[in-house]
């Protein structure tokens, strides 16, 4: 389709009701589209915001209702046709197309859920932004109760309420970023934490040696019993199937009556196999975000081509979502306008950042940093764990970690975006 | 057009100084300044625009 095929009254799909499709909403809006929009959303609450998650929630200090990012007037306004509750289970781009099914019940994973053909219904689009997320990696758990993953505001308040159940102790599998940020806001309610991590150095590949024993030993220094290098091999149970403690590959057991299990994410793109696009650890879209002709997807579920960074990339940060929904929003309405052309429209190159919070320190990572990056700390030391350490490869300044330095990441991240060289970098350091 | 920074929900992470370096500031000591809490209506949309980016919610328009 092209600009003179193009309805007079378009109709906007947008699949995935979270940040980056409530964003990308709100921006169709914003840049005057005028057609209708339909945000479709297999959750059954209106949008929310993760980070909060493992952080105030858990900590008992925030109730749910805080974490909403779109409230029932800001939804009104937007004049949207909402659909929660609802979830996508196919997509024919010949026909323009969507299939939708009521969402699963609570915890039923995508995949081993069977429909009865009266269940699903179809929906015509001209436009389509795919913002589906991800979802948590798991484990077996051999059927047991009181394992938990931490991605939804549901699976939030189930490990709330086993906190507040006062478990004689949390294991948490994975220390990675959640798995840290659960961590300390069990070590800040008082629970006994036991945190299993398989690699020898928390976050030693994203972060270097250095900064990943500095991160063990925060932990530590909070009263984790931290176990390093080990995997789990399986869970036990106790009476009535509950889950009793963890045996580890070295053969100890860690009893714990709470696991949280945080290793990472999984794209949620199952729904558009054999659709006809490209999907490759997320969907495949190229520079500009488009992912077929009037299709764009945004997101944790985006994978692009970085013209600067030069590298595909999925990034599964929170600022991500927020860029990359405004961005993809304003790319389909320049599709409807122009067509395919990506060669004319800007690329999507932002320079990634997040924060986390664990204990009373912020972590901050901006730009995209490899082990093997040449690193100087230019303010601070890690024996004060408040610094900041730069990253460059091939004389180029390529990323900034920052612990309590909020202020030098950003002004590192600025240069970032200017293309600073490494020299440069460290002058900058020197003034 | 007021600017109104809740400062228990801020956490001096600069995004806001990034969008608007007139207006926001964190200084050496990890706290946020807001140089200028009347900006001209010239600065609306870079402040819009910081409020949206902001991970904490923290910055709110007034206009009164
Ligand atoms: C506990 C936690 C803490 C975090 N903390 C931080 C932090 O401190 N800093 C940071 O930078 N980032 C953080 N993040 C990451 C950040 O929240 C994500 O990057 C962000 O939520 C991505 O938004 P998204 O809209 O792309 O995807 P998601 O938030 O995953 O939303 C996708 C939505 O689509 C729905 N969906 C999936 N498939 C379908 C379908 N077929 N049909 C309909 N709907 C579907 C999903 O249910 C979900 O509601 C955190 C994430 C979590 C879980
Ligand atoms: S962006 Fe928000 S949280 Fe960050 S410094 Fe500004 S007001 Fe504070």
């Amino acid at each position: 389709m092209n600009a003179e095929q193009a309805p007079n009254s378009p109709h906007i799909a947008v699949v995935g009701a979270s940040l980056a499709g409530w964003r990308a909403a709100e921006q169709l809006r914003r840049s005057e589209f005028g057609g209708t929009i339909t945000l479709i959303g297999d959750e059954p609450h209106q949008p929310y915001d993760r980070p909060p998650l493992s952080k105030q929630v858990l900590a008992g200090d925030w109730p749910a209702e805080r974490t909403v990012l779109a409230p029932e007037d800001q939804l009104r306004e937007l004049d949207l046709t909402a659909r929660f509750g609802t979830r996508a289970i196919g997509l024919n781009l010949a026909d323009r197309t969507l299939t939708l099914a009521p969402a699963p019940p609570a915890g039923a994973d995508q995949g081993d859920y069977e429909l009865g053909d009266h269940d699903t219904e179809e929906l015509g689009f001209d436009g389509l932004i795919i913002a589906t997320g991800a979802r948590c990696r798991a484990l077996p758990t051999g059927g047991l109760s009181g394992i938990h993953t931490l991605r939804t505001l549901d699976d939030a308040m189930a490990i709330t309420e086993a906190f507040d159940a006062h478990p004689s102790r949390v294991a948490v599998v994975g220390a990675g970023f959640i798995g840290a940020e659960v961590a300390a806001t069990a070590r800040g309610r008082g629970l006994e934490v036991t945190m299993i991590e398989a690699l020898p150095i928390p976050l030693g590949r994203v972060l270097g040696e250095d900064i990943g024993q500095l991160c063990a030993e925060l932990h530590r220094e909070h009263g984790v019993d931290l176990r390093l290098g080990v995997g789990v091999e399986h869970f036990v149970g106790g009476p009535e199937d509950r889950v009793t403690g963890v045996v580890l590959t070295d053969g100890s057991t860690v009893d714990a009556d709470v696991v949280v299990v945080g290793i990472g994410v999984i794209p949620n793109t199952e729904w558009l196999e054999g659709s006809g696009l490209e999907l490759d650890n997320g969907v495949m879209c190229d520079e500009t975000c488009l992912a077929a002709p009037g299709v764009v997807a945004v997101g944790d579920v985006a994978c692009w081509r970085h013209v600067t960074f030069d590298e595909v990339m999925r990034v599964e940060h929170w600022e991500n979502a927020v860029e990359q929904g405004k961005f993809g929003a304003n790319r389909l309405l320049k599709w409807f306008e122009t067509g395919d052309d990506s060669a004319s429209s800007e690329p999507y190159a932002p320079v990634p950042w997040f924060w986390s919070d664990q204990y009373d320190r912020k972590l901050q990572l901006a730009g995209r940093i490899r082990s093997d990056d040449t690193s100087e700390i230019v303010t601070g030391s890690l024996e004060e764990r408040r610094f900041a350490t730069i990253f460059g490869r091939s004389g180029k300044l390529v990323g900034v970690f920052g612990m309590n330095r909020p202020r030098h990441v950003m002004q590192y991240r600025q240069l970032i975006t200017e293309g600073a060289t490494w020299d440069e970098a460290l002058s900058f350091a020197k003034e | 057009m007021r600017v109104v920074v809740d400062y228990d929900l801020c956490e001096s992470n600069a995004v806001c100084m990034a969008v608007a370096p007139e207006i926001f500031e964190v200084r050496d000591d990890d706290f946020l300044y807001v140089l200028n809490e009347t900006p001209d209506e010239a600065m609306r949309e870079k402040l819009v625009e910081a409020a949206e980016r902001c991970p904490k919610q923290a910055i709110a328009i007034a206009d009164d």
